[in-house]
């Protein structure tokens, strides 16, 4: 009882802990990503804005569904949602805390890629050194449209032979890697503000049944792991009795067809219990043959 | 008792642990492999292709059949397909469970490899260097390049040192345009997996739950009862070789005495547990006998009766059960006691 006990609570606690491990790991994977990825600006008109915005949003995306795989809670949420009502009534409130809950600590590691993105500067400059006016640099200013649009388009690239060593270059890149820091920041402060306020005004709102709604979702959890261990040890049971007729059977089968006489003796019956009556290698090698070929029934 | 049974909870809920460990090994070791490879594009116009698909395709579907190797329980999924039916049914919905689950885990580092691969880029560089639109990045105007030509050349733009089309196009635009389409294309594929992953996991609690609980139930039955068999076959071996061994000793012991014609020497009742184990072999000569005739000429493997206490002292000779045709061994062991 003491053990079970135990093993309870490391369940219960470790649930959450786990989960916020995950929620960690992914985010520390997604700065990982971000850095080892070798960002390379096509510098072509249109394919500008759709490279610098596919990667600020698609991997973020996948890091979403990433987050929702991973999460063990949200295969649990699942199930209590689809299950067919039966005996035990479905309360919305307990599934809404798990999808809530679910979803948090899914956003996490995009939020993290996209932030560090914006702070980075590189997708904003890439996707948008195409849009800026070029009115505003000296560089650009007295050009035709169409090449104008090339020239922005080369922004992004340094090392290009056309922007080698042009200063406007620079100062639309700085000022576009401005706008991006800005706004990095400032989503992350704006972030970072609601989450304290809903933290902080959660238990002004609805506190008994947030308190009820975590209870049970807990208690969903556990009963569904429990379950899972309990068919565990049912499974090893039954295929220990299904062995052990197993073995039974083929000592009848062995005794009808032989004429041993019966051992005495204490030492004997134990050693003969270990050897079910199989003493030779032909019924081994029946035993064996049996075994493959004809499977006891799942009868026990 | 309980200590098997927590034991055995350790090692069932640490199975899925292991095999999902192995799957993280397997896909760290794909992308260090990736970056461990010296990619070396061979800048001609028929090879490039076939390096650059070669490189993509080829190393994914050996890390598919190695992910499918190292699963322990691929044998136990054949095992199962290929039995017979005998007094047990075959149900197909299990063998779909364990097949499906184990090709989840091998498809993992595949996928991987293939995200890499068209993350970085050069293989899809080298594959289609000679498909750069030249007509919008670069100067069609320039003369005097016929198809072939033009080809040859476009098939360097991955070897940068040999590279004599800058005219033509500029090496960093065109490889700057594939790898944009490369990585475009990586992106896209991680998505669409990782989609693929979600739909699957999440659609299968809406549709088939029960049928997936019955699934995974007796898929661990059968594996767990293959492991009890061979635990209760390994107990068998051993109290199968024991008896036989303390009988070819005793048989032995026997034998020897009878052949220099004193009786076998009985272990007096006092003796103790030593002069019991020492099993009637007490001098150097018969041990060396006891250890040539254990090479020579090992016992059959069929165990007798031991000699039953009767007051007239004949021994009782071995009933060969009906079915058992193993010859019997040339030195029976008989006494007189008359």
């Amino acid at each position: 009882m003491e053990r079970f006990r135990m093993i309870f609570q490391y369940f219960q606690s470790n649930t959450e802990s786990v989960m916020n491990g995950i929620c960690g790991l992914l985010a520390l994977a997604s700065v990982k990503i971000y850095t080892s990825f070798d960002f390379s600006c096509p510098c072509l008109p249109r394919y500008n804005m759709a490279y610098g915005l596919g990667v600020m949003f698609i991997p973020p995306v996948t890091l979403f569904f990433c987050g929702l795989i991973l999460n063990r809670q949200s295969l649990v949420m699942l199930e209590e949602w689809s299950r067919p009502q039966g005996s035990r009534k479905k309360d919305l409130a307990v599934i809404r805390y798990m999808c809530s809950s679910i979803m948090q600590r899914a956003m996490v590691a995009p939020i993290v890629w996209i932030i560090v993105t914006l702070l980075d500067g590189k997708c904003l400059i890439c996707a948008f050194s195409g849009s800026v006016d070029p009115e505003k640099f000296v560089g650009f200013a007295n050009t035709t449209p169409v090449q104008v649009q090339q020239l922005l388009a080369k922004v992004p690239c340094k090392d290009d032979e056309l922007m080698r060593n042009n200063t406007s270059r620079k100062a639309v890149s700085r000022y576009l890697r401005c706008w991006s820091q800005a706004l990095g920041w400032s989503i992350l402060l704006i972030l970072i503000v609601a989450a304290f306020l809903a933290r902080w005004l959660r238990p002004c709102f609805n506190q008994v049944t947030l308190l009820q709604a975590r209870h049970w979702s807990n208690y969903i959890d556990i009963e569904q792991k429990i379950f899972e261990e309990t068919c565990c040890e049912h499974s090893r049971q039954f295929a220990h009795k299904c062995i052990l007729h197993f073995f039974e059977s083929m000592r009848q089968e062995i005794k009808q067809h032989s004429f041993r006489l019966p051992r005495e003796g204490e030492g004997a019956e134990r050693e003969e219990d270990l050897l079910w009556g199989i003493t030779n290698q032909d019924e081994v090698n029946k035993l064996l043959k049996m075994w493959y070929y004809q499977k006891p029934p799942l009868n026990v | 008792m309980d200590k098997f049974r927590m034991i055995f909870q350790f090692l069932q809920s640490n199975q899925e642990s292991f095999m999902n460990g192995i799957c993280g090994i397997m896909a760290l070791a794909s992308a260090q492999m990736y970056s461990a490879f010296d990619f070396n594009c061979p800048c001609l116009p028929h090879y490039n292709l076939a390096y650059g698909l070669g490189i993509l395709l080829v190393p994914p579907f050996i890390l598919f059949l190695l992910g499918f190797v190292l699963n322990n329980n691929v044998s136990m999924l054949a095992e199962e397909w290929r039995r017979p039916q005998g007094h047990r049914g075959k149900d197909p919905a299990v063998l779909r469970y364990m097949f499906c689950s184990m090709a989840q885990r091998a498809m993992i580092a595949p996928v991987v490899w293939v995200s890499v691969t068209l993350l970085d880029g050069k293989c899809i560089t080298c594959a289609f260097c000679t498909s750069v639109p030249v007509e919008t990045l670069g100067n069609t105007s320039h003369p005097g390049f016929s198809q072939g030509e033009m080809k040859r050349v476009l098939a360097r733009i991955p070897c940068k040192e040999i590279y004599d089309g800058q005219e033509l196009i500029a090496n960093e635009v065109a490889v700057r345009y594939l790898r944009c389409i490369s990585q475009a294309l990586g992106w896209c594929f991680v998505l669409l997996m990782t989609t693929l992953a979600f739909l699957v996991r999440s659609l299968r609690p809406c549709f088939t739950q029960a049928v997936f609980l019955k699934s995974r139930y007796w898929s661990h039955y059968i594996d767990i009862e293959r492991k009890l068999f061979d635990e209760t076959c390994a107990e068998h071996a051993r109290s199968f070789a024991r008896v036989c061994i303390q009988q070819f000793f005793e048989g032995m012991s026997t034998d020897l005495a009878a052949a220099r014609c004193h009786p076998p020497r009985k272990t007096p009742a006092d003796a103790g547990e030593a002069a019991e184990k020492l099993l009637g072999i007490t001098d150097q000569s018969t041990m060396n006998s006891v250890l040539k005739s254990w090479h020579r000429c090992k016992p059959p493997l069929h165990l007798h009766q031991p000699a039953l206490p009767s007051s007239n002292g004949w021994a009782q000779q071995e009933h060969p059960p009906a079915h058992s045709p193993v010859p019997r061994r040339e030195m029976a062991a008989y006494y007189s006691r008359v």
